[in-house]
């Protein structure tokens, strides 16, 4: 199953709309993609959730990764939804004992990933959650924290996509499921 | 003004650590184990539970203060809670909240009874604070169709922000909403995984209250009530499934 959007489904209208650009942020030609505005819209964050629940729910998912911080906003409830559990993939020095980390680019020097040693259990099927899908670098990076562990990555699931940075061709030939993208 | 809980609601409301040993947990000071006795509990527990009920304005039934209920779910969720010592610095006992994520029937079940005791409270906003309360919050909010209101540091958020500033140990920080994501008269509860000296969600609870929200309630995981944080809340009231002391 390669990566879709999620085709026709009358949602992701109502989703896309309430997604907020804001120019400028956090610098100069950026054309930042606000999710808090979904947030704000009960309905459309419920339907964000649902859309990704029904495509992941009789998957046999164990285990739902989260990227700091807004993947941790749409990563739980579906992992709630799901039986999974939940993992959340963090920021230097933020978890607590024995932790693996996985260093990336960023357009200027390298940020590092963290995840909790013992979180998971080789064998798990996991899905990584995160709000936005650019260069990829990020999701590349909690891919490899999981395979290291033996995970077996299913999937990558964002609200949205940003095509041209072809993020997408960074997931280790993992698909993406995305519900809207943004040219 | 302040919601009135009755007295069924309170019977909910356990604050109670289980009776297995758990480790002081004290921020500031050297840390020393701690046994909690269950020849402590009915003390702590009318402690816990004047902690918990709504200050100032509300009638406090004598009943509520005697009574000991623990609901069968907390036990399960405290002891999925991991005690980390000396994290983040020598001293300190963490709490980690990380496995209770792991516990699929731990999470739901502390979802679930936060979901209980606010879906007929007519709450329209769940304000969840960066970072750990992105994971709670959201899912409170789903059960109950509120908004879910994210609380950032400095400089996440795009476009037009407040900010109210609290103290540190050592200086300040700030906390950051969105203009305009709340309006005036609605009813909110501001979630976190954990309150220790109450700086944050004092905070959190002057930035709403200048954009004239009404808060119901504080909602957290867990209290460390050596730390006092409940007396920073002011008039808000408190809500906690683990005290950790």
């Amino acid at each position: 199953m390669s990566g879709n959007k999620e085709e026709e489904d009358p949602r992701i209208n109502g989703i896309k709309t309430k997604i907020r650009v804001v120019p400028d942020f956090p610098k100069k030609g950026i054309m930042f993609q606000d999710i808090t505005t979904v947030l704000l819209d009960p309905k459309a964050f419920k339907d964000t959730i649902d859309l990704f629940v029904e495509r992941y729910r009789d998957k046999n998912i164990s285990v739902v990764a989260g990227i700091e911080a807004r993947g941790f906003i749409f990563g739980p409830p579906i992992a709630l939804a799901i039986g999974a559990k939940f993992v959340p993939l963090r920021k230097p020095k933020k978890l607590p004992g024995e932790t693996i980390f996985e260093e990336y680019e960023l357009e200027y020097g390298n940020d590092r990933l963290e995840m909790h040693i013992g979180a998971v259990e080789a064998g798990d099927r996991a899905l990584v959650v995160d709000d936005l899908i650019a260069t990829g670098g990020t999701l590349c990076a909690a891919i490899n924290l999981l395979e290291r562990v033996g995970e077996e990555v299913v999937e990558c699931a964002c609200v949205i996509e940003l095509p041209e940075l072809k993020g997408r061709q960074r997931l280790k030939g993992k698909p993406l499921c995305m519900l809207v993208e943004y040219r | 003004m302040q919601t009135i809980i009755s007295p069924l609601l309170v019977s909910h409301r356990l604050s109670l650590a289980p009776p297995v040993p758990r480790l002081l947990n004290n921020y500031h000071h050297r840390a020393r184990p701690s046994i909690r006795l269950s020849s402590h509990r009915s003390t702590n527990s009318l402690r816990l539970f004047s902690s918990a009920i709504v200050a100032a304005a509300a009638s406090r039934d004598s009943e509520m203060a005697t009574e000991d209920v623990q609901d069968p779910r907390i036990a399960k969720i405290a002891s999925s809670i991991r005690v980390i010592p000396d994290f983040p610095k020598p001293g300190i006992m963490f709490q980690d909240i990380t496995t209770l994520l792991l516990d699929t029937e731990a999470f739901k079940d502390t979802i679930a009874l936060f979901v209980e005791r606010y879906k007929d409270k007519d709450i329209s906003v769940v304000a969840g604070v960066e970072a750990r309360g992105f994971i709670f919050g959201p899912p409170i909010a789903l059960a109950i169709g509120a908004k879910f209101v994210p609380m950032r540091k400095p400089k996440k958020l795009p476009g037009k922000v407040i900010s109210e500033e609290y103290s540190l140990e050592y200086g300040t920080d700030k906390i950051e909403m969105h203009v305009g994501a709340v309006e005036p008269g609605e009813r909110a509860i501001i979630i976190d995984d954990l309150i220790a000296t109450g700086g944050t969600l004092a905070a959190a609870i002057r930035l709403l209250e200048r954009v004239g929200v009404k808060i119901v309630e504080c909602a957290c995981v867990i209290e460390l009530p050596e730390l006092k944080g409940k007396d920073k809340l002011g008039e808000t009231p408190l809500f906690v499934l683990v005290s950790s002391a």
